[in-house]
Order: C-alpha cells, then sequence, then structure tokens
C-alpha cells in the first residue's frame, strides 16, 4: 500500500499540482457565477478552499513518519494554498466590500475574526517569497525550517478565524481547527522525542 | 399597488427562494430550498394565548379568515449585510390583533416558529434551543407596514421562505421576521428572543436596521443587493431600511445605540 502510493507519487510531475490548483479556482469562480450571492459565495470557497490545501501541506511531514514519501508536492501544495488565501482576501476587497476603503479600514480594525485572518494571511507572505531553490540557498537550510514553521501558527490562524466567522458554532468549523492543532502537537511531540538522550 | 410599497424591482423568484436563513433545515444558505419540501404545512394550526379576549387554537384558515390580503413590495435587509427586494403577499397584523382582541395589560408580542426535529434536519445537535423565537413591542406589530405574509410573486409561501404563514417587519433585520409560526401570545413583559439570548452584544431586541450602530461582526453601513452578480458592489444601508418616515416615531426618545 504504502510502497505502490511512493510509487505512484515518483511517476507523478509536481507541476500536476499547479495545474489542478488552478483549475480548481477556475471551477470555484465559475460555479459561483450562477449563486445569488456570488461574490460572498467566492469569498467563503476560496478561503475554506485555500484552508484545506494548506491542511494537507501540513500533513507531508507526518506522513513522512509512516513512510509515505510525498515531499515533492509540498512547496507546490502550500503555494497554491496561498494562492487561494490570497484570492479569497482579494475578493473580500475588491468584490464584497467593492474597495470600500473607509468601512475596509474599520473592519480590520475592529473585527477580531478579520484581523486574526488578516495576520494569516501576512504570516503566508514570507513563506510564498521563499518557496523556491535561490532563497533556500541564501537563507540557508536551518533558517529556511525555521521561518517554515510559520506555516503552522499561520494556518491555525486561518482555522480560528473560521470558527469565528460562523454565527454559531457549527462542527465543520471545529473540525478544521482541531486538525490544525492536531498537527501542531503531533510536530511538537516528534520534535521532543528527537531531542530527548537515548539509551 | 400598495402605497407602502416600495417601486424598487424585486428580486427573481429564485434568488429569493434559493437563498435563505432558516437553521431548522440547515447552516447553508442553500439548505433550506434542499430540505424544507419535508415540511407539512396542512393541516396547520396557530396557538394565540396570553392577553388576548379570544385565545384558543385556531386552524391556519380560521386565523386569517376575513383578512384582506394584498401584495407589499418590501426592502428586506439580514444583518449580515445583504438585502433584496421581496413582493410578498399578507395582511397587516393590527388587524389580526384587533380580531383576537388585545388586553390592556398587553406590552408586546411573542411569536414561535414550528418544531419538528423529523422534518427539520437542521434541529438535531444545534446550538440553538429551539422554537426559534421572536417578539415586537405592541406599537411595532401594530404599525401598518408589519405584515403577516402567506406568499411570495403571487405563489402560496414556499417553505423555505417560511410556510405557510410568517411575520415581515421590513424597517429591521430579517431575523427579526420569524417563519412558519405556530404561537402568538400577547404579553407584558419584553419575551425572550432567539438570536439575543445567543449573542446579546450582537443582537438587540430591537434590530432596527441602523447603519450607524455597528454590529460586533459586519460594518452595518452598506449591503450587498443580492441578484447584481459578481460585481454587482455594494449600496449604502439606509436607517430604518429607508422606511424612516413611517417608524422614527415609534422610537422617539430612545437612545438607539442602547437599544440596538
Amino acid at each position: 500500500m504504502i510502497n505502490s502510493i511512493n510509487q505512484a507519487a515518483r511517476r507523478i510531475p509536481a507541476y500536476t499540482i499547479y495545474i489542478a490548483g488552478i483549475a480548481l479556482a477556475a471551477w470555484v469562480i465559475f460555479s459561483s457565477l450562477s449563486t445569488p450571492d456570488p461574490a460572498k459565495v467566492l469569498e467563503r470557497v476560496l478561503g475554506i478552499r485555500g484552508l484545506q490545501i494548506l491542511i494537507v501541506t501540513l500533513c507531508i511531514t507526518p506522513l513522512r513518519w509512516y513512510g509515505i514519501n510525498l515531499l515533492k508536492f509540498r512547496r507546490a501544495l502550500g503555494l497554491m494554498g496561498f494562492m487561494f488565501i490570497a484570492l479569497h482576501l482579494m475578493t473580500w476587497v475588491v468584490l464584497d466590500l467593492a474597495l470600500r476603503w473607509s468601512e475596509i479600514l474599520t473592519e480590520l480594525t475592529k473585527r477580531p475574526f478579520i484581523i486574526v485572518g488578516m495576520l494569516a494571511f501576512v504570516a503566508l507572505i514570507p513563506l510564498a517569497v521563499t518557496s523556491n531553490n535561490a532563497m533556500i540557498k541564501r537563507l540557508g537550510a536551518l533558517q529556511w525550517k525555521r521561518l517554515h514553521w510559520l506555516a503552522y501558527p499561520a494556518t491555525l490562524a486561518g482555522a480560528v478565524h473560521f470558527v469565528m466567522i460562523g454565527k454559531v458554532y457549527t462542527l465543520e468549523s471545529a473540525l478544521y481547527f482541531a486538525a490544525v492543532a492536531a498537527l501542531l502537537i503531533a510536530r511538537r511531540l516528534k520534535s521532543r522525542k528527537k531531542l530527548a538522550p537515548t539509551g | 399597488a400598495s402605497p407602502y410599497s416600495t417601486d424598487e424591482a424585486p428580486n427573481s423568484f429564485e434568488d429569493i427562494t434559493t437563498y435563505n436563513n432558516y437553521y431548522e433545515f440547515g447552516y447553508d444558505k442553500s439548505d433550506p430550498a434542499a430540505y424544507a419540501g419535508s415540511l407539512k404545512t396542512d393541516p396547520w394550526s396557530v396557538v394565540v394565548d396570553g392577553l388576548v379576549d379570544n385565545p384558543g387554537t385556531y386552524s391556519l384558515a380560521d386565523l386569517i379568515a376575513d383578512q384582506p390580503i394584498e401584495e407589499r413590495i418590501y426592502r428586506f435587509r439580514c444583518v449580515e449585510a445583504w438585502s433584496m427586494i421581496v413582493p410578498w403577499q399578507g395582511f397587516q397584523l393590527s388587524g389580526l390583533l384587533n380580531k383576537l382582541g388585545v388586553q390592556a395589560g398587553a406590552k408586546y408580542v411573542a411569536f414561535e416558529t414550528v418544531v419538528r426535529p423529523d422534518e427539520m434536519p437542521g434541529i438535531s445537535g444545534g446550538m440553538i434551543d429551539w422554537p426559534y423565537r421572536e417578539g415586537l413591542r405592541l406599537d411595532e406589530a401594530m404599525h401598518p407596514l408589519t405584515i403577516m405574509a402567506t406568499g411570495l410573486y403571487g405563489k402560496p409561501m414556499p417553505n423555505q421562505n417560511g410556510a405557510p404563514i410568517r411575520l415581515i417587519v421590513p424597517w429591521k433585520y430579517g431575523f427579526k421576521s420569524v417563519k412558519s409560526i405556530v404561537r402568538i401570545s400577547l404579553i407584558a413583559e419584553q419575551p425572550v428572543t432567539t438570536w439575543n439570548t445567543l449573542a446579546a452584544n450582537e443582537y438587540g431586541f430591537y434590530a432596527n436596521v441602523n447603519p450607524t450602530v455597528d454590529h460586533p461582526r459586519w460594518s452595518q453601513a452598506s449591503e450587498r443587493r443580492i441578484g447584481g452578480g459578481l460585481f454587482s458592489g455594494r449600496v449604502d444601508t439606509l436607517m430604518f431600511n429607508g422606511y424612516g418616515d413611517q417608524v422614527a416615531s415609534l422610537y422617539a426618545g430612545q437612545d438607539l445605540t442602547k437599544d440596538y
């Protein structure tokens, strides 16, 4: 089972993630058009898909602990997650709030869930910018790894943002939050084990 | 057309019947259209109790007999900052209350929505203490703009819009306009209402549309008008949803930042 997954992964080039991600974004935009409130639907679906992709990206490392090696897709997944979140933010600014800057500014300073969402986006920017070989070289592997640990708090903030938007707490938003929290805890436990003296 | 109607163009029947908040059928706006078909609205009875001369359990036909039904095209503004124009059919609540005989001590009208877990998939496992409850001050209930709606676009009320009978108070956020009513109570004290109980800092009892009083979650300064497509943008929200000339006097002397 694990072997066949790894073999299949070897045959699929990483760029297919970009093709699939862009095709999915195009589909999300197209299918929002026929709904009564397309700007809101687009905003919401882009945000959820972005969060889902970021969670999948965070799963790559723990999967390796169990012998499933999908590492070559991680960069593409992370960048596609960032693309969805960037489109989500753009939809909010341009289509939902329709460039009403004074209202946008009020939202950004007064609404806790908007602030948390914005912080999540800002935290993702340095990760997206450094998701290339040249930047890994420039930063050095250790620095780069440290910086990219930000993916955890950023995704967690995204999940918190999603929980806070709901007028009532829903199982759906709670599950996203639980998934990211579990990944973060698993990562912590693993690194502690590594540091612990053996023998 | 009624002098109370707006001359703005109504939203399409499809927009009005596929974009609904009716949490008894699910949280998504498309859930009510998908699941409300299972709600049985015939026979239907409504309990009338409290400080009235003619309490009792009325069949829907008896309750609304001899109430003059007319078309009212109203703006409908949701607290989530979207809005529609809806051509309702209904009658003034004042006419019904006069028929029921409001007693002197009554100051408020309370309403309840039907609760049928077998027919309403959103009821189980939710955070909300059903039934959905709403209420009005008696002068608000008696205002000629306040109607009990039994249809829209000349058709019987679709289930997802609150069949067979619902309240419409066009100068208040949509959550005040309780759907599928099974109980009307005339009472002396301000009634407990669902959203106010869930989050009192977000949803006041009055819930008048007011662009100057912010909601902790959304700016109320502007709204998205449904049906305009992806680039429809926003329109400025009007005080009392544009019905200020008719209703502002109801709140003379009240601080609407406190009574939100």
